[in-house]
């Protein structure tokens, strides 16, 4: 298993808001963590990569990669492998850049930070920019000047040209237009098959659950409810939760005119 | 489904000539320098009960047109009629009944409602602002709206923070009901919200709008929403209608590649991603739209034609408008459902082939 997450416990105070028995992504895997809002996808997410505390949570339990324990590390440690080997994207990527640094200079940076010469970094960043389908060009523009798809697959771009071998993505396409979605999904996929990527997919958005992961997981008030091949627990859901957030997906076709 | 012609004829608009729609958008350009947001478009919608979908991607002008049909943005050409009636052209009480009879539904509603008021007192400032109900009566009047949106009458003494995301999206519907609008225009209204949030803000305006007879227009994205609560749809690319028609026809046989581009786009539950048309790039730069059809750069089916010509909107099949040159050969070769299975094999570029080109 790439990424193992055994009884972890992510509380503020008393509250419990994340109580995961067991979820792991294996190796070329994207998983799909579900839920609604506050259901802990996104404390989850926080755990993982070591910054739960940044907003006040404690996290108990183990969280490991390829079989090496994450939590107890230092935030020295932890930096070796948040960004390095665990990436992350987040649902609004004109967040995750300074609007005042162009995108090239941010990959560059996070290259550099993480131990590439100066001509290491340029030729993975271009290299990484192929692969996500973007000209290497844009990297000399500023965030605004790229469309929210395109920003976010920089995101991805500076995961790959790490070499990432986790990416958790945080509702990754829900803010983008549903043709910029497929492109982005794609490139997930590609990922996978290709790059052997392992995928944490958090989303709130069944159908593309459906489309993208290999196996999901049903969160609920911080628990699992229900986990399992993408294809048997979203056609066939054992929990009722499941189904529930199952009809509430807007289908093309219903009778228009109610 | 019930064809919207029909509706015309049993619900005429009062005001208004008999038949004639409630809103009637003529030829309609908005320009933000040397943007062209609006170029052109023409959409009516007769009196409710009923809606019309706008869809389309991020800058194709579908925002703009429901803020131009609401006066909200300045044209620069063409004509908004609401009732009959030029809306450019009101002033005092003609435009106050006119804002008060075209309301707006925001995608997030905490842009909209104060966080220092109770939610009462937020509905009832609006219908004492339109001197519908002095003090007492408003406030008596937006409890009864809550229970009406399927919330609780007291959350009318709560703070906008203390309701969740899908309870605020109704009590920002409440509010604009309240003052009895004949007009919605729903502007992403779930696009911010959870699925199941999502699907109760959809069967509250389906049972809403007969309740209410509402006519609104539908500003989305998400083409399972105009399925699910629109007779008519329009389909925008770059500030242009594509392509419109009754929403199940259009998306059931797209008459233009973009509608069918667009339709085969969406994750369903259950569906194959065999039958995907990849849209190579971003739709193009709206102040210096490509010349011929704006969408040709990333046409699976362009053709000399359509570099050189602009296709006019025109019939394709009845009820059906499209702009496009090719029209009836993508009609007769769009499947009826589930997909365009035959899109990208058939006629399609190989998937992604182009993708890499940046915009100029």
């Amino acid at each position: 298993m790439r990424l193992a997450i055994t009884g972890l416990q992510v509380s503020f105070g008393d509250r419990r808001v994340v109580d995961v028995d067991e979820l792991h992504v294996g190796a070329a895997e994207i998983v799909g963590l579900a839920g609604e809002s506050g259901s802990g996808k996104s404390m989850t997410t926080l755990a993982v990569l070591g910054l739960a505390h940044t907003v006040g949570a404690t996290v108990r339990g183990s969280i490991t990669l390829d079989g090496a324990e994450l939590t107890g590390l230092s935030q020295r440690e932890l930096r070796e492998v948040r960004g390095r080997r665990i990436a992350a994207i987040f649902q609004s990527p004109a967040t995750a850049f300074s609007p005042v640094f162009r995108v090239g200079s941010v990959m560059h940076r996070a290259l550099r930070l993480h131990g590439m010469s100066k001509s290491e970094a340029a030729e993975a960043a271009s290299r990484a920019m192929r692969q996500v389908l973007l000209s290497p060009g844009l990297l000399d523009r500023y965030p605004a000047q790229l469309s929210g798809g395109q920003l976010q697959r920089v995101a991805i771009a500076i995961a790959l040209a790490l070499r990432a071998e986790v990416l958790l993505a945080d509702e990754p396409t829900s803010a983008l237009d549903v043709t910029v979605q497929a492109e982005v999904l794609e490139v997930l996929r590609e990922l996978r098959d290709s790059g052997g990527m392992s995928v944490l997919f958090i989303s709130h958005d069944l159908a593309v659950v459906a489309e993208l992961c290999d196996r999901v997981a049903i969160m609920r008030e911080g628990r699992i409810v229900e986990q399992g091949p993408a294809a048997r627990v979203l056609s066939a859901p054992a929990d009722p939760y499941t189904a529930d957030l199952l009809a509430a997906v807007p289908v093309i076709g219903a009778e228009a005119a109610p | 489904m019930t064809p919207a012609d029909g509706e015309r004829q049993v619900s005429p608009t009062p005001g208004g000539p008999a038949g004639s729609p409630l809103l009637d958008i003529s030829d309609l350009a908005v320009r933000f320098g040397p943007v062209r947001a609006v170029d052109g478009v023409s959409l009516q919608l007769p009196a409710g009960p009923c809606g019309l979908g706008l869809v389309g991607e991020s800058g194709s002008g579908k925002t703009t047109i429901g803020r131009a049909a609401l006066r909200l943005v300045r044209t620069s050409g063409g004509v908004v009629r609401f009732d009959g009636k030029d809306i450019a052209g009101l002033r005092g009480r003609a435009l106050q009944d006119y804002r008060r009879a075209a309301q707006i539904v925001f995608q997030d509603p905490d842009g909209v409602l104060d966080p220092r008021m109770r939610i009462g007192a937020t509905i009832a400032e609006a219908l004492v602002a339109h001197r519908l109900a002095g003090r007492r009566a408003a406030g008596a009047q937006a409890r009864a709206l809550l229970a009406e949106v399927g919330l609780d009458p007291a959350f009318a003494a709560r703070y906008p923070h203390q309701l969740s995301g899908g309870q605020r999206q109704r009590m920002s519907i409440a509010r604009a009901l309240s003052v009895r609008p004949r007009l919605l225009v729903l502007d992403e209204p779930t696009s911010a919200l959870d699925v199941r949030a999502q699907a109760a803000i959809l069967a509250l305006v389906g049972r809403l709008r007969a309740q209410r007879n509402l006519a609104y227009l539908l500003i989305t994205h998400n083409l399972a929403i105009v399925s699910e609560l629109c007779e008519q749809t329009a389909v925008l690319y770059l500030g242009r209608v594509a392509e419109s028609g009754p929403t199940g026809a259009l998306l059931g046989r797209p008459a233009h590649p973009y509608t069918r581009a667009l339709r085969s786009a969406v994750p369903e539950l259950g569906s194959t991603r065999a039958a995907r048309v990849v849209l190579p790039g971003d739709p193009p730069d709206a102040a210096n739209p490509p010349p011929g059809c704006v969408f040709h750069p990333r046409c699976p089916l362009a053709v000399d034609r359509c570099l050189a010509e602009v296709p006019v909107l025109r019939t394709v099949a009845p009820g059906r408008l499209a702009a496009c040159h090719r029209a009836e050969e993508v009609l007769a070769t769009s499947s009826a459902s589930p997909g365009p299975a035959r899109a990208s094999t058939a006629e399609g570029s190989p998937p992604g082939s182009t993708a890499a080109a940046p915009p100029a």
